[in-house]
């Protein structure tokens, strides 16, 4: 209890973590910033206990290069999961618990079906379909580079619309691409897109404020419930002022704009507890 | 059965892989190439229906959006997804396949996902397809399959033939087990060298008759592997015999050159913050009240110059391996990279036989590093690159990591009784005898004979390894840890049992296939492996930590207390050595040295100009000042989130930071910086102030960006031509002498190093050394990192000032270089003033009075204001006349470009104009000019004339645009 607040009272998050996972520790340190009390465990103990998970008010599957990024990113662990946690992971949405999917967790949130999830994923797996994916950037190269992105929706619980965040991108596949127009529409009518890349202006742009060549310049999309958010690039590597690429031109800020996005999710979170808790109560 | 699946792009989407392919082969001069699109085969050895072999392929090895598939199944049956495969119109194709044995990191993924699908298949192997559209004739498209799409190093290649690829052939190279003892008792001279050199020992014939003489006592004659063993001990590369050996040098005798100079500097130093020096895989400093930092840099040449993908690759998961086993390992938390290429824009017909291009290796490191590095979730936040015509036969690579480690974690010791666990990858054939093959020099044909010492990483096994290991040290569960490097089980246990003794069960060790012989194993130099001493009731808590990861962890072996180096396979001893012989035994050679006749080169005379802005703009566009946004950016240099200062900086991002500046801990202001400093031309010159020169570079990097000379740890690299040559070796015992006098004084002691001692490249009667290369790695622990301070000039307004002297030190310089010339008037190092001058400064930046730094390194004073005031967005105008010069110093350009060290471009507020003065007054300073809010770089002369005057966007443009590949 670093902040003087008791370990149980505070929002329950777990790391899912794996092979070639590296994100880890920055996660971590972030949620622990925002009074999250976070656990790193292996998917291989996931599959193993089942209702593991349960334990957990927000699952987070970090950046990284999952079983090294083989066949393709973020393939393997979305199978995996897809194949051997999907029980657990839909009761955990069901429960209306939170999930976050940053770079690579993205990748397999992709392409595991969960996000965007548009057809809806209440039913069985066979519903889970793949409709979007993350490819090779245009530039065909690994880029770690700095990027504005502006949250245009209020859909997600993570962040309020008009927000622009500045957070870096650090991947070789993150061009989001839809699998026919069809989808595209729908997406775009849905809300589901919550952050889209944008210039130092807060406009729309081209390379290289858009690092990957993205459909619609979409940098992060979420669930129809909001719930679900998977985004490229790393909030968590935004939390420390000295993060910031000019801080010694632009001066020290009091936070990194990466911190809103866990802050909300505990605050979703404590909510959501003392909600029903209250229930209990009444009970 | 075995089963072929093709993996391809849809016609809809760019092949962004094969288009890349294209642009090299452009790059090479075929222009007639159309067009390249990849297919990834998959061969699958299983007993698996055609419907589960869909199924896949469906829903593991295609994406569903952007790709399709074919499938063979059995021999007649193809089953495709949708489009068929449009190969009508394709004029070759060009099939790539790992060679047996080869590290494919992706075989052992898939066999993973097939097993999450709830499938079985019993192996996998992958292979690439190219199909290449355009008119072209059979000569060109061998080049291009040799010298673009594969390295038949580690792989073979097939054009135009529907190939049935080779199956895993399990059992194919098989042997029968039969201990082999070799004939050297009853031999002369002349055999003990022929045995030597057709076993591929590198021992020379001291060597070889003191093992006869010492197998001569023991009456018998060695196995083949206690020869093995011996020559890997003795190697150059693990004993460093030369820079520990006797050398006479001019007459003066010196027994030992490392105790002499680098590691004397350390012990004369005392300081109390050095931890373990020169004893670990990496030297270690403190850094806070709980944690310790280690550094290691290491060369991987030789393995680089053949293959450089997996060359740089295993450099670089080599070092982060000493990290992981240094103390009872360390976490790695930065690493750091230096190459030395050939000019990237050499005519393909420059480049002899046996000799990749340039532009080949470059790309190939770049990825090597990149894809170790970032798959490991370790950032690289630093580096540098050189390049000169020399370094085209024997290209240098040296890798480096940073660790963290708990302060009660770095000591260790074996106990009498403890077991010997292998964890980690499976033991091939991979690397044998890397470690006597980087002990020799390369010829056109090394790509032909030491294929077998180029190896492929696996990072995903190290990270879970790393992974694993942290939780084991934290749990106290292991009394020592040693790495499998060069020499493999050979070196890693017979160092670790050296005090002991152990025994060894050879056929414990988990193979990759069958068929090794029992010396194979011993010596293999398969990566990702490490060998842990763990006592005999932690074993079980022990092993059940790594099988959470997925790791293998062994029991092959135990620490007996008998100071021998046993080796069972199947019961019969193979070896049976004493450790004392082992590691005492070799004879130490003694080897000449002298002193290079002084080396004058004319010194030119260039003519006067009214305008130095063409000069300086060839200058930014050089190979080694230009930009290298292009690398920096495929490199992650902020996983882990540490990152303080970082490798590009200023208004857009993309100026050159001169060291970055790094948070090991989250939680803590406190920092460590990291810096190289390098100057082959100046050893062309003279070799003593080339190292004295490269230690006030690393320095100079380390105070600019907020740090302090109190608490930094140096490391050394030599990478040397052949020392047999006495000038050479000459050289190199000067170099040293410059070290020990110019670290002596700065108060920087040396805590690791390695070296590097046979570069040069034999084409056919001619011998091509490499320059001189000594590699100066610095460590600063920084007390708060919020006072770091970057090199972008930051408001308009403000004061420019050089500290240090000017002096007449063009030898060597970028200057001459770009007019040809190599001069003789090389950079010396004044300790006494670049110490006061380093001293002040730091306090000035310690008071918050220095808004940029900038030090004058390669280009001098011009470069470095010149970076500053574009990377700032920012015009400055300069007057040369307030800058301080030594008294030989009469023309404007030796002021302008001039590489006299110890000399920094500060920026100063006018508001701290008088505090900043005062704390410079006795110090060489002058006020050089202000930062101006317009985008004109301007320079006027002693006599006020205006010398330079460029749009500091113009400037940029030359800077970036020589490396964008």
């Amino acid at each position: 209890m670093r902040d003087g607040v008791p370990e149980e009272l505070k929002p329950k998050v777990v790391i899912i973590r794996t092979a070639g996972t590296n994100c880890d520790y920055e996660t971590r340190f972030a949620l622990e910033k925002v009074g999250a009390s976070v656990d790193l465990i292996h998917i291989n103990q996931l599959v193993k206990e089942k209702g593991l998970l349960d334990l957990y008010q927000m699952a987070v599957l970090p950046g990284g290069f999952t079983y090294g990024d083989d066949i393709a990113a973020g393939k393997v662990l979305a199978n995996q999961l897809r194949y051997h946690l999907l029980e657990d992971l839909l009761r955990f949405v069901a429960e209306e618990k939170l999930i976050v999917g940053i770079c690579n967790g993205f990748q397999v949130l992709v392409k595991m079906g969960l996000l965007p999830g548009m057809s809806g994923l209440h039913a069985s797996r066979g519903e889970l379909e793949q409709t979007f994916t993350l490819t090779y950037n245009d530039s065909n190269k690994f880029e770690d580079r700095w990027v504005y992105v502006k949250a245009f929706s209020n859909k997600s619980v993570f962040i309020e619309k008009d927000t622009i965040l500045y957070i870096p991108v650090a991947h070789a596949e993150g061009k989001f691409i839809e699998r026919d127009e069809e989808t595209l529409d729908l997406l775009f009518q849905s809300g589901q897109i919550v952050f889209k890349y944008v210039d130092k202006e807060g406009n729309e742009s081209g390379y290289p404020w858009n690092p990957n060549g993205s459909v619609g310049n979409i940098a992060g999309v979420c669930d129809p419930t909001g719930r679900i958010l998977g985004i490229m690039p790393h909030p968590e590597r935004y939390i420390e002022p000295t993060q910031h690429p000019r801080w010694t031109r632009e001066g020290l800020k009091d936070e990194g704009d990466g911190m809103v996005i866990f802050r909300r999710a505990v605050d979703y979170m404590r909510e959501k507890m003392w909600k029903e808790k209250r229930v209990v109560g009444k009970r | 059965m075995e089963s072929r699946i093709e993996v391809f792009t849809n016609k809809k989407f760019a092949d962004v892989l094969g288009n890349e392919a294209k642009n090299e082969i452009e790059n090479i001069g075929i222009t007639s190439v159309e067009e390249i699109r990849i297919v990834q085969i998959y061969l699958i050895d299983s007993n698996l229906s055609e419907e589960e072999i869909r199924c896949i392929c469906k829903e593991l090895l295609t994406d569903k959006l952007t790709q399709e598939y074919v499938f063979f199944h059995g021999i007649s049956e193809r089953e495709s997804s949708g489009q068929k495969k449009d190969e009508e119109n394709v004029s070759y194709s060009i099939d790539v396949i790992r060679k047996r044995g080869v590290m494919d990191p992706v075989e052992s993924t898939v066999m993973k996902g097939v097993k999450d699908l709830g499938l079985h298949v019993n192996s996998v192997k992958t292979a690439r397809r190219f199909l290449v559209t355009g008119v072209l004739t059979l000569e060109q498209i061998e080049t291009i399959a040799n010298k673009i799409l594969s390295n038949r190093i580690i792989e073979d290649v097939f054009i135009n033939k529907d190939t049935k690829f080779p199956g895993n052939g399990k059992g194919v190279i098989d042997s029968v087990f039969r201990k082999n003892t070799i004939e050297i008792l009853a031999v002369d001279d002349t055999q003990l060298r022929s045995v030597s050199e057709s076993r591929q020992l590198s021992l020379s014939l001291p060597e070889m008759k003191a093992v006869q003489r010492h197998f001569e006592g023991l009456g018998r004659n060695p196995t083949d592997v206690e020869l093995e063993t011996i020559a890997q001990t003795w190697s150059e590369h693990c004993m460093h015999k030369t820079l520990k050996g006797l050398i006479e040098f001019d007459g003066e005798d010196i027994d030992d050159l490392l105790a002499n100079t680098i590691m004397k500097v350390t012990k004369e130093l005392k300081k109390p913050w050095c931890v373990s020096v020169f004893k670990d895989n990496a030297g270690i400093i403190e850094f806070d009240e709980e944690y310790n930092i280690c550094f290691k840099v290491e060369t991987h040449n030789h393995p680089s110059a053949i293959e450089p993908y997996g060359g740089a690759n295993t450099g670089l998961g080599g070092v982060i391996r000493d990290t992981l086993g240094t103390g009872l390992g360390a976490k790695p938390i930065l690493n750091t990279d230096v190459f030395c290429f050939g000019p990237l824009d050499v005519p393909q017909k420059d480049v002899p036989d046996g000799v990749l291009h340039p532009r080949r290796s470059f790309k190939g490191v770049v990825s090597g590093v990149r894809d170790y590095g970032n798959r490991m979730g370790i950032p690289t936040a630093n580096g540098a690159i050189y390049f000169d015509e020399r370094y085209l036969y024997n290209p240098l690579v040296y890798c480096g990591n940073v660790g963290l480690i708990p302060k009660d974690k770095c000591e260790k010791k074996s106990h009498k009784g403890d077991l010997i666990l292998l964890v980690g990858g499976r033991t091939g054939r991979d690397g044998i005898h890397g470690a006597t093959f980087s002990s020799i020099g390369l010829t056109q044909e090394s790509e032909v004979v030491s294929g077998g010492s180029v190896q492929i990483g696996n990072p995903i096994m190290e990270k879970k390894i790393a992974d694993a290991l942290l939780v084991a040290r934290d749990r106290g569960l292991y009394n020592n840890i040693t790495d499998c490097g060069a020499g493999g089980l050979s070196s890693a246990i017979g160092e670790m049992g050296e005090e002991l003794g152990v025994i060894v069960d050879l056929e414990k060790v988990p193979l990759k296939y069958e068929g090794l012989n029992y010396s194979e194993i011993w010596i293999s130099e398969a990566q990702e492996r490490m060998i842990l001493s763990v006592p005999p009731e932690n074993v079980k808590e022990f092993e059940s930590i790594f099988e959470q990861e997925d790791v293998e962890a062994v029991f092959i072996g135990k620490f007996t207390g008998d100071k021998m180096l046993r080796l069972r396979y199947k019961g019969e001893i193979v070896a049976d050595l004493e450790m004392g012989f082992l590691h005492k035994g070799c004879p130490r050679i003694k080897r000449r040295a002298i002193s290079r006749s002084p080396c004058y080169n004319e010194e030119p005379k260039i003519s006067k100009k009214t305008d130095y802005g063409k000069d300086l703009k060839k200058i930014l566009s050089s190979w080694n000042v230009c930009s290298k946004e292009w690398v920096i950016r495929q490199y992650d240099h902020e996983v882990q989130g540490g990152s303080v200062l970082k490798p590009l900086q200023g208004v857009d991002n993309d100026g050159p930071g001169d060291a970055c500046v790094v948070r090991p801990l989250l939680s803590s202001k406190k920092g460590i910086i990291v810096s190289n400093g390098m100057n082959p031309k100046y050893g062309d010159i003279d070799a003593y102030h080339m190292a004295a020169s490269a230690i006030d570079e690393a320095l100079r990097q380390i105070i600019s960006v907020g740090g302090t000379l109190k608490r930094v740890a140096l490391l050394d690299n030599f990478s040397w031509g052949n020392i047999d040559k006495p000038e050479y070796l000459g050289d190199l015992v000067r170099a040293a002498k410059g070290c020990y006098d110019t670290a002596l004084y700065y108060e920087t002691p040396f805590i690791s190093g390695k070296d590097s001692l046979h570069n040069e490249f034999k084409l056919g009667d001619r011998t091509i050394s490499i320059p001189h290369s000594l590699l100066i790695s610095a460590l600063c622990v920084m007390p708060d990192v919020t006072k770091a301070v970057s090199m972008d000039l930051k408001e308009p307004g403000n004061l420019l000032y050089i500290l240090g002297e000017t002096k007449a030190e063009l030898g060597g310089s970028h200057y001459y270089q770009i007019h040809g010339f190599t001069g003789n008037t090389v950079p010396k190092v004044d300790t006494t003033i670049g110490k006061r001058v380093m001293d002040s400064l730091g306090s000035a930046m310690g008071k918050g009075l220095v808004r940029s730094c900038h030090d004058c390194s390669e280009g001098g004073l011009a470069v470095a204001s010149a970076e500053m005031s574009f990377a700032g967005g920012y015009g400055v105008e300069l007057n040369l006349s307030s800058v301080p010069v030594d008294e030989g110093v009469s023309a404007d350009d030796v002021i302008l470009f001039s590489e006299s060290n110890s000399r920094f471009i500060v920026e100063v507020r006018p508001q701290n104009r008088q505090e900043f003065e005062r704390i410079v007054r006795s110090i060489p300073h002058g006020c050089i000019g202000r930062v101006l809010e317009n985008d004109l770089f301007t320079v006027f002369s002693r006599s006020r004339e205006c010398l330079i005057s460029e749009k500091i966007y113009d400037l940029k443009k030359a800077w970036q645009s020589t490396l964008s590949l």
